[in-house]
């Protein structure tokens, strides 16, 4: 379970976040929001990329200012620009490197890889270098760079932001098919239709909170009012 | 194959080689090259190493890309050599470099960057007394060779950003927004890597 306690956060002596506390269990979670509304903030406060000015974020209890490595290993995070999410040069080295440190052999980091890959449709680019693949395999890549640690909780920040629809659809499937409790901060509303619960952000607050239809209609509103 | 001439996938016997044998071989080989002295035998292993690509299933376009960023170099230590030492020392020279380039190149063409950043942690092992982690080593590097595409890509954009608001290229234009691009793609680096539990 993820929960915020009356968190307040400024970058720079600006308000990003006001005050909020929410609870969040359901399987799969959306994030709705113009942009500065607070959302990427929020999510990275879920893994303890951020911490918050003041307020407590816990993940099944624990505070993400005192056990934030812990959490980071169970709460996977997924950026909007793949390119900057790649850190090794070829596409199976990056999904291994999230692997250090686990206690594996070889042979059994080898075999998590693969099929991770696998699963994702990159198992044919395996050893290709992973800034020349398209911007839909880049994105799979990031995501199964995350999910072959096998987080309990996924966090995903606008991932398809930069993708074609083809593409959107193809990780919005995948999403759909995670095991993984997952929380998706997107523009693409029409991915979050069957989701379990939406939030709606804005000027760093959750102004709505309820199901999907509900959600995109109060937002799509709260944007045609605004001047 | 990578756009930094990197490894191939392949299955032949180099391939199989473990990374440090390869190594190994390479400083034994750079060394026996050091001793020639006949610009015939320099010339013959340039050749000689140039034949190993096909057997290491290398294609002449992977040969010609490893090669053609050195022949400038060659050019212009042919042109110096000769001026200065005459034809023989010329083509000596000149064969030496062209067969260390091309079996460095074979050996990153054949070994994989994890094989390889393995094996420098390995090496790197007796560093721990210092304080040096080995695996923060072989991490550095990779990313090294990792943001090679970032700073190409970054020069790109800042190229077709000027092209495209109809301004005339000029590389020292150029420096601040490329380098501003860089610090924010180290930044979002620096944080995907916290996120994935490397910081």
């Amino acid at each position: 379970m993820l929960q915020l306690e009356n968190v307040t956060h400024a970058y720079d002596g600006r308000m990003v976040l006001r005050d909020v506390s929410v609870r969040i269990t359901e399987h799969r979670v959306a994030l709705i929001g113009a942009n500065g509304s607070g959302k990427s903030t929020l999510a990275r406060l879920l893994n303890g990329l951020v911490v918050p000015e003041s307020g407590r974020v816990l993940v099944d209890g624990q505070d993400t200012r005192r056990h934030a490595r812990a959490i980071r290993r169970r709460v996977g995070f997924v950026f909007s620009d793949a390119d900057t999410q790649i850190i090794m040069p070829t596409v199976a080295e990056d999904v291994a490197v999230g692997l250090r440190g686990a206690g594996l052999t070889p042979a059994e980091t080898a075999a998590r890889v693969d099929d991770v890959l696998r699963r994702h449709g990159l198992a044919d680019h395996r050893d290709h270098p992973a800034h020349l693949l398209s911007g839909g395999q880049k994105q799979m890549l990031a995501l199964a760079s995350v999910l072959v640690t096998d987080p309990d909780i996924l966090v995903c920040d606008e991932p398809t932001t930069l993708l074609d629809l083809h593409n959107v659809r193809v990780i919005a499937d995948t999403l759909r098919g995670l095991r993984q409790q997952v929380v998706l901060l997107t523009h693409h509303l029409e991915m979050i239709a069957d989701f379990d619960r939406t939030l709606v952000m804005d000027g760093g607050r959750i102004v709505f909170d309820g199901a999907p239809d509900a959600a995109v209609a109060f937002y799509r509103d709260l944007m045609e009012r605004r001047p | 194959m990578t756009a930094l001439g990197l490894y191939v996938p392949g299955d032949t016997a180099v391939h199989r080689l473990p990374a440090g044998a390869k190594l190994a071989a390479l400083l034994v080989a750079v060394t026996g090259l050091l001793l020639i002295t006949d610009p015939w035998a320099a010339l013959g292993a340039a050749a000689a190493a140039a034949l190993l690509y096909p057997l290491c299933g290398l294609g002449a376009r992977h040969l010609w890309r490893t090669l053609r960023p050195l022949l400038p170099f060659l050019a212009l230590i042919a042109v110096f050599q000769t001026l200065v030492a005459g034809g023989d020392v010329a083509a000596r020279v000149c064969g030496q470099l062209g067969a260390a380039v091309l079996l460095a190149g074979l050996v990153t063409s054949t070994t994989r960057v994890s094989a390889m950043f393995e094996l420098f942690e390995r090496l790197a092992g007796p560093l721990r007394v210092f304080g040096v982690r080995p695996d923060r080593v072989a991490l550095v590097l990779a990313m090294t060779i990792r943001c090679v595409p970032l700073v190409a890509t970054a020069w790109r954009a800042a190229r077709e950003a000027y092209v495209a608001r109809g301004l005339r290229r000029r590389p020292h234009r150029m420096v601040v927004p490329v380098i501003v691009n860089l610090v924010r793609s180290a930044e979002a680096l620096g944080e995907a890597m916290s996120a994935r539990g490397l910081d």
